[in-house]
């Protein structure tokens, strides 16, 4: 229902791509920082009458403990759920009456909250009113409170039942043991429940502070419209100093591999290892090497293996997830459960085998020839500028980021993608979960 | 309006789908909610449908609605009567580059159902001049990104290009509409990624399920009745040379349409065309027969039991689709009722049932007026919260689609919904995917991109009264179909072996 960790999966593929987003020359983004210390990024744009804003803060799942597991995401989604006065009726309806888009995320380490309204005055004006609002004075009602969590738990109680859930969960804990890390973003039924209000209100004073708020704007606006409105959302932001740093990952000391037992006529298998961080100096020989091994789609390594040559599986993909600390390196695969012990003995050899050999000169220019000729496409909306600018603001990558990203990628030669991967990914320490196969052939 | 209930080539086309989409996906609702849609989005068919109209609420009215460019469309036909749309979208340096074909499972017959969607797959094994598996190495090394996707409708392959790759586009697109080399060895392992896509997408996903079940009990006779992903036993016994007959059959320049989107020239992308696809040949086409539904006279209900934790309901009234977009009344009155209903987080459905009774933990209403089948249906869902029965839910959706015969809507109701049509209007000229997609389904389905000018004017015209009147006449228990899901216990989920110690 709403957790749903092959969801999950996908949405962090694709801010896996989004992170590797490049610059197109012309692509001015205007930083600056708020009175408050909160920073903004800008990119200015009057083509569609259309602004959008997105406000993120370091309030994602990693700051939850683990006995109150859940309750960054339900923080988040509670502020939308009333505020100032507004009951969550007044701000869908309000909202839907001006045409205004009210949406966001939480993933590991970040809370969002994203705006897409007209830029005429009327429509803008009050968008941007109840947005404020939103993110300035959350009232947390109790009788909204219990009513999400009951649908909170209902997803949770569903997902259990669900392969694609039951794996991504197990996968995520057997990898990050006891870092926040390992905790799921929609929490555990116990934790759910033991969840009250004032959890709320202090989650959200000590997360949701001004001091290091990135707000990102875009679209038809001035400069000096989008410094009002930068100036106006971080006025009334909590006085907290920034959050700490998240703990360290620590790495696997050896192999493991569980099975949980499933009816599904397919087996669902997840392995991995601690991939990489946001800014990492591997980021672009292991970026590039992972487009040839699992992340280029029907030309990868593993999708020719697996699905083109042998028919064994639909889909077969890999990725890594660059968050504030180590964040997951995922190969996955679904496959009728009677062949998921040949699937995935051909998955561990070709990751294997890529990892102890490398890639090609061909296979490295053919990588390269799509990520940088695919550049134009990465930024070609609103949409898709603004989450870059969250993103380049949320994780601190310098503003010329998407301007260098063509160069960097071009630059990785075949030996720093096998020293990287040699060096990061222990395919002798793996972590995989089998959900759904019969007991493993000894 | 413009559904997705398409199967995708893949997996990761999906990933890419969705990065595409999130840009609505993710403004639409807040993050927990927006994970239950995008898990809606992955799923096939029906399912897909519904996720078009909640999910893609702003599109499904903004797709008929006009766009800023459309003084800059241009269409042409070529000789061998393949038809060209280019749009001009002069934003970023990109282009988007779309065939449809005139093909989907609306014109399989029964022993060989799934065989659009196992030819759109094959599609990519090879032509004379092109090796199996190069296709996509071609457009990669290009820059681009290409996939394919299967519907009840129509068959669809796209690329998306830095602008000045089209040329590479519209020479593989051409060639593989003839020149396709369809072997056996290639049939025998893309017929197992079928049958491995059909259980990720059906077998072990219970709303999958329930939708297949329904389809082919609302609809008895006509095609829409059966799943695109194809039967497994027909998926088992399809051969090489069934989907060799449908390749014959179906594709050819008469039976396509090119949608091209982007920082292009009109003239250029004809002469494009021209040169490359101006070569091939028309052929003859089978006659299509209409087939029509016949009128339902009883309530029908399915029940199907399969493993999870929450029950499910499924509802469905037959209504009419468009067919003459000046002259029709009832399917605009519709599209805003499924609106009033379920257009955004404040309307009847969520804030009745979920936020209110708190009966349901998840509910949805939907309805496509684009069918080329000419038959189509409004969709009411839900999931019952904990301790509720399907039974129950079933029976309060009933009573605000009573509510709504007996005293009809607000004007503020109608009012906000037209105000989200405005707004979603400038919304979608962000994407020139969608606006691509808009007008290929438009004219594979047997409309005008056209009609994008008058959609507008034939909402914002809908009256409460006409509302009201379509949900007293359409919204009949005698013309109603119930699929609910059953859920069965899972034994044993406990894990064995042994994790790390950190």
């Amino acid at each position: 229902m709403f957790t749903n960790s092959l969801i999950r999966g996908l949405c962090l593929s694709i801010i896996t791509l989004a992170i590797t987003t490049s610059a197109q020359a012309g692509l001015n983004i205007q930083q600056w920082k708020t009175s408050h210390g909160s920073e903004v990024y800008f990119v200015e744009n009057h083509d569609l009458p259309i602004v959008d804003v997105s406000t993120n803060f370091y309030a994602g799942s990693a700051r939850d403990e683990k006995a109150k597991s859940g309750l960054a995401g339900i923080t988040r989604y509670m502020m939308t759920l009333g505020a100032g006065g507004l009951t969550d009726q007044d701000i869908s309806k309000q909202m839907a009456d001006i045409g205004a888009n009210l949406g966001g995320s939480l993933d590991a380490d970040r809370a969002s909250f994203k705006l897409r309204t007209l830029s005429s005055s009327r429509e803008q004006t009050k968008a941007l009113e109840i947005y404020t609002k939103i993110l300035q004075k959350p009232d947390f009602p109790d009788a909204v409170l219990s009513r999400e969590k009951s649908r909170i738990i209902a997803g949770l109680k569903e997902s259990a039942t669900q392969p694609e859930s039951i794996s991504s969960k197990a996968f995520a804990k057997a990898l990050f043991g006891n870092h926040p890390y390992a905790l799921d973003e929609d929490g555990e039924v116990d934790t759910v429940t033991a969840i009250g209000r004032e959890d709320l209100q202090k989650f959200y004073t000590q997360h949701y502070g001004a001091q290091g708020a990135v707000i990102a704007l875009m679209g038809d606006m001035s400069r000096a419209e989008a410094e009002r409105i930068a100036e106006s959302i971080s006025a009334g932001l909590p006085k907290t100093a920034l959050p700490p740093a998240l703990p360290a990952v620590t790495y696997p000391t050896s192999a493991s591999e569980q099975r949980i037992a499933h009816p599904a006529t397919q087996a669902h298998i997840l392995l991995g290892y601690p991939g990489i961080k946001r800014g990492d100096v591997d980021f672009f020989p292991l970026y590039v090497g992972n487009y040839i091994l699992g992340g280029g789609g029907f030309v990868s390594r593993l999708t020719e293996e697996v699905r083109e040559k042998r028919g064994l599986v639909y889909s077969v993909y890999s990725y890594f997830m660059p968050t504030a600390e180590i964040g997951q390196f995922q190969v996955g695969l679904q496959t009728k459960r009677e062949q998921a012990d040949e699937a995935l003995k051909l998955v561990r050899e070709t990751l294997n085998k890529f990892v102890a050999g490398g890639v090609t000169e061909a296979e490295l220019k053919a990588a390269k020839q799509n990520i940088v000729g695919g550049f134009p496409m990465r930024i070609d909306s609103n949409a898709k500028i603004l989450d870059y600018l969250a993103m380049i603001g949320f994780y601190k990558l310098p503003l010329t980021y998407l301007d260098t990203f063509n160069d960097e990628v071009s630059k990785v030669t075949t030996a720093q993608i096998k020293d990287a991967f040699n060096r990061r990914i222990k395919t002798d320490k793996m972590v995989t979960v089998i959900v759904g196969a019969d007991e493993a052939k000894q | 309006m413009t559904k997705v209930q398409n199967l995708s080539r893949s997996f990761t086309s999906i990933i890419f789908f969705l990065e595409l989409k999130s840009e609505y996906l993710c403004q639409i609702k807040v993050s927990l909610v927006c994970m239950s849609l995008l898990k809606r989005l992955l799923r096939p068919s029906l399912e897909f449908r519904r996720v078009s109209l909640k999910t893609f609420k702003w599109w499904a009215f903004l797709a008929f609605f006009p766009m800023l460019a459309s003084a800059e469309t241009k269409e042409f036909k070529l000789e061998n009567g393949l038809k060209i749309v280019v749009q001009e979208d002069h934003r970023s340096p990109v282009v988007v580059s779309q065939v449809w074909y005139r093909a989907g499972s609306l014109d399989e017959v029964n022993g060989k159902t799934g065989v659009a969607h196992v030819l759109e797959h094959m599609m990519f094994k090879g032509t004379k001049e092109i090796k199996a598996g190069q296709f996509s190495r071609l457009v990669a090394a290009a820059g681009g990104k290409e996939n394919a996707f299967t519907s009840q409708d129509y068959t669809t392959y796209f690329q998306q290009l830095e602008k000045s790759q089209l040329p590479l586009s519209i020479k593989l697109e051409a060639d593989r509409m003839v020149n396709l080399n369809l072997t056996d060895e290639e049939f025998a392992k893309e017929i197992k990624v079928v049958m491995e896509e059909r259980r990720w997408r059906t077998e072990d996903k219970p709303q999958s399920k329930v939708n297949e079940q329904f389809k082919s009990t609302i609809y008895h006779v006509h095609p829409y009745s059966r799943p695109i992903v194809g039967w497994m036993n027909d998926l088992e016994n399809m051969t090489a040379e069934d989907a060799r007959e449908w390749y014959k059959k179906w594709y050819a320049p008469n039976n396509a349409t090119l949608v091209v989107v982007g920082d292009v020239k009109a003239e250029e992308v004809l002469k494009l065309a021209k040169q490359y696809f101006g070569p091939l040949k028309a052929r003859s086409l089978p006659d299509r027969k209409p087939q029509v539904e016949p009128a339902q006279t009883g309530e029908r209900r399915v029940v199907v039991k399969a493993q999870a934790k929450l029950p499910y309901v499924l509802m469905g009234f037959h209504v009419p689709p468009l067919n003459d977009a000046d002259k029709d009344v009832d399917p605009y009155a519709l599209e805003i009722l499924a609106g009033v209903l379920n257009g955004n987080a404040s309307a009847r459905l969520n804030q009745n049932l979920v936020r209110q009774s708190q009966i349901a933990v998840d509910v949805d209403a939907g309805y496509d007026m684009i069918q080329r089948g000419r038959e189509t249906i409004f969709v009411l869902d839900g999931t019952p919260s904990e301790g509720k029965t399907a039974a129950e839910l079933e029976a309060a959706i009933l009573q605000e689609v009573e509510k709504i015969k007996t005293s009809g809507i607000t004007e503020e109701e109608l009012l906000r919904v037209k105000a989200q049509v405005i707004a979603a209007d400038v919304y979608q000229r962000d994407s020139m995917f969608y606006q691509a997609m808009q007008i290929g389904q438009l004219e594979t389905t047997g409309f005008s991109w056209k009609i994008l000018q008058s959609y507008p004017a034939k909402l914002q015209a809908v009256t409460a009264e006409q509302v009201q009147a379509v949900a007293k006449k359409y919204f009949v228990k005698d013309n109603m179909t119930v699929a609910t899901l059953d859920p069965q216990p899972i034994t044993d989920t406990t894990p064995k072996g042994k994790p790390h110690v950190h």
